[in-house]
């Protein structure tokens, strides 16, 4: 792989970024009215106001006041939440590291899964196998999160009480923070009792949360399959004495990989900004409700930080996605 | 001398939405050892069919050989094991096709793809395997093979890529090399090469071919017996001397005539009509209504019978005059 790629994508991603904070911080100005009144209610008093409109910089002009935004958003400071007070980047990355361990989880279930039924499918065509996992991904797919969670969680937690409906380690357990996630931090420690507790505790919601990206998952790689297997390659491998396994596995599989990345990527993406239901549900202090939470109290700069990580995450992920490609697909190195 | 390969009363049939159809209906025919044999035939005809079903690599569950025997070395291929199959395939037969584009996997480089039967069917280990494909690269005639070993196939030409499937179709030194169409996407200049070269590899091996082909100049240059296809059937087969000199069926003579000669000035005679449905193929002889010379007796299926020494022709009315 090249560097010179990586170097000029990665100049892409701060183009985007640039732009992406620009919309940002119009965002809060291009509301009607003024934003200090915005803020603090119709009943603020006068010197309130001002104080306010001081504070952020809202009496200078709009390139000073961008200046300002930019420098400290560069410098990591995404302003304090109008609620809690707090600095919002630090609320942001508690909650994003719950986050990302939920959305990994449920990455790592859905294409583990879903690639394994994709291929079986896609090799049993038009059989039992195939119609079976074909009629669940539909399931899969058009099954509303929060009923499937409600149902989860009356089975695994309220009829067969085996599994946690909610937070995510047992209250009482202490694990030495190193990564954020539980599941790694536990096994780092080397804590059995919390690595087991955590692992109980993300079952649930990655499961429910993985259901959809699954669904996905093994629709896109069973007829991705079922083309990449009629190519003349395939045959090929067959011709040279492969055992089927090689030639599904390897000489298939490989190539049919690509179509699944992409979706793999923008699920990924989608579940990192949109996982509020499952984190409601399950009470998992992540991203997606802080911004739910953020947004029906008008906390702007908590919106605006959880805009900025969002986009940062989905640049990089896209980033990953095409240097994935790269990786897969040797026609797509480009600059040898 | 015993036939490496024989093949008896071959039937393949194809399940498709509109019936059953038999591509291949009662193909038999053998290959010694250092001998090419030609299969011509328009497109359709059942000759890739046939060299499909050899190493049972038909399009599953589509197609299945419904009767007949393919003999290797005294085995039965159709009755044998998936196993066994497989031990075979790319080792005492190997396989070359048409489309040297899209023959081989992208995503491995050329080595990885010639190394994979050394170590499956030789136990050969990595750099064992890697020594090996060098040389075989080098046989094939691919220029600096240490540097090319490691390119992937979008990185080679057509020609290139067709020398790396010969490579790789010659790995395990093969007592029969099944070529279909090996020449068909190249241009002409590649062709001749590519020709020379699997009958110098033939001379020095001393492997058998069963060269698929629809091109009569190739099967003049390289074939010594010759077999045509008609709709799933063989309709003739002689040796190359004898077929291109005495055609005995009115088809054969007809691809004959559609050949450019040399000095001919305007349009080229071409067979009426177009190959039959194998779905709707008439009574009798599947060739009659393209055919000048049918009358009502090829309603009949007619018999296979030896016109000359070692030339046999399906026909009711066998030609005589030659060419």
């Amino acid at each position: 792989m090249t560097l010179g790629y990586i170097s000029r994508r990665l100049f892409h991603l701060v183009l985007i970024m640039f732009g992406v904070s620009v919309l940002v911080f119009l965002m809060l100005r291009m509301i009607p009215g003024d934003p200090a009144q915005l803020l603090l209610g119709e009943f603020a008093n006068p010197e309130e106001l001002e104080s306010l409109r001081a504070q952020l910089g809202l009496n200078q002009s709009l390139l000073t006041q961008y200046w300002i935004y930019l420098r400290n958003i560069i410098q990591g400071d995404l302003g304090n939440s109008l609620r809690s007070n707090a600095p919002v980047a630090g609320e942001i990355w508690v909650r994003l590291i719950a986050t990302l361990e939920l959305s990994l989880a449920a990455m790592f279930i859905a294409t583990v899964v879903g690639v394994a039924a994709g291929v079986l499918s896609a090799v049993k065509q038009r059989s039992f196998l195939d119609y079976a996992s074909m009629f669940l991904a539909l399931v899969g797919v058009s099954m509303p999160i929060f009923w499937l969670g409600l149902m989860l969680i009356y089975l695994f937690s309220v009829k067969y009480p085996i599994l946690p409906m909610m937070g995510r380690i047992t209250l009482g357990l202490e694990v030495p923070e190193m990564t954020g996630l539980m599941v790694v931090d536990s096994l780092l420690a080397g804590n059995g009792q919390a690595f087991l507790s955590a692992v109980k505790h993300l079952l649930l919601p990655s499961f429910t949360l993985a259901t959809i990206p699954m669904a996905i998952v093994a629709r896109i790689t069973r007829s991705s399959m079922l083309e990449v297997m009629s190519k003349d390659y395939v045959r090929t491998a067959r011709a040279k004495g492969m055992a089927e396994s090689v030639v599904v596995l390897r000489h298939a599989l490989r190539n049919a990989f690509l179509p699944v990345v992409t979706v793999l990527g923008l699920n990924l993406g989608l579940l990192l900004g949109g996982a509020v239901l499952t984190e409601t549900i399950f009470s998992w202090p992540g991203l997606g409700r802080y911004v739910v939470d953020s947004l029906a109290g008008r906390d702007y700069a908590a919106v605006q930080g959880c805009i900025l990580v969002f986009a940062a995450l989905m640049a990089a992920i896209n980033l990953a996605v095409d240097l994935m490609y790269v990786f897969l697909d040797p026609r797509l190195r480009v600059d040898e | 001398m015993e036939p490496v390969l024989q093949i008896q009363g071959l039937k393949t049939r194809f399940a498709t939405k509109r019936g059953m159809l038999t591509a291949v209906d009662g193909v038999s025919l053998h290959v010694d050892q250092g001998e090419t044999l030609g299969i011509v035939g328009e497109s359709g005809c059942g000759k890739s069919v046939t060299a499909l079903s050899i190493l049972q690599l038909l399009p599953k569950p589509l197609a299945h050989i419904a009767e007949g025997k393919i003999l290797f070395n005294g085995q039965d291929l159709v009755k044998a094991k998936e196993s066994v199959i497989r031990d075979i395939r790319g080792n005492q037969i190997s396989m070359i096709f048409q489309e040297p584009m899209t023959s081989l996997n992208p995503v491995f480089t050329v080595g990885y793809q010639i190394m994979e039967p050394l170590k499956q069917h030789r136990g050969m280990k990595k750099a064992q395997a890697r020594q090996e494909a060098v040389q075989l690269l080098e046989l094939v005639g691919i220029p600096e093979p240490t540097a090319r070993i490691d390119d992937y196939p979008h990185q080679l030409s057509g020609g290139m890529r067709q020398r790396v499937m010969i490579a790789m179709a010659l790995a395990c030194h093969p007592a029969v090399m099944i070529a279909d169409e090996p020449t068909t996407a190249l241009d002409v200049t590649i062709q001749a090469q590519i020709l020379e070269l699997m009958k110098k590899l033939q001379q020095e091996i001393g492997m058998a071919i069963l060269l698929i082909t629809h091109d009569l100049g190739v099967v003049a240059e390289t074939c010594h017996r010759v077999m045509v296809m008609y709709a799933g059937k063989i309709v003739e087969s002689a040796d190359v001397g004898e077929l291109f000199t005495r055609p005995a069926h009115p088809y054969t003579k007809g691809l004959f005539d559609s050949l450019p000669k040399r000095g001919h000035i305007g349009a080229l005679p071409t067979i009426p009509g177009a190959v039959p449905s194998l779905l709707h193929l008439p009574p009798g002889c599947a060739f009659q209504d393209r055919c000048t010379y049918a009358d009502k007796q090829c309603s009949q299926v007619p018999p296979w019978q030896e016109v000359h020494a070692k030339h046999g022709v399906r026909c009711w009315h066998p030609l005589e005059e030659g060419i």
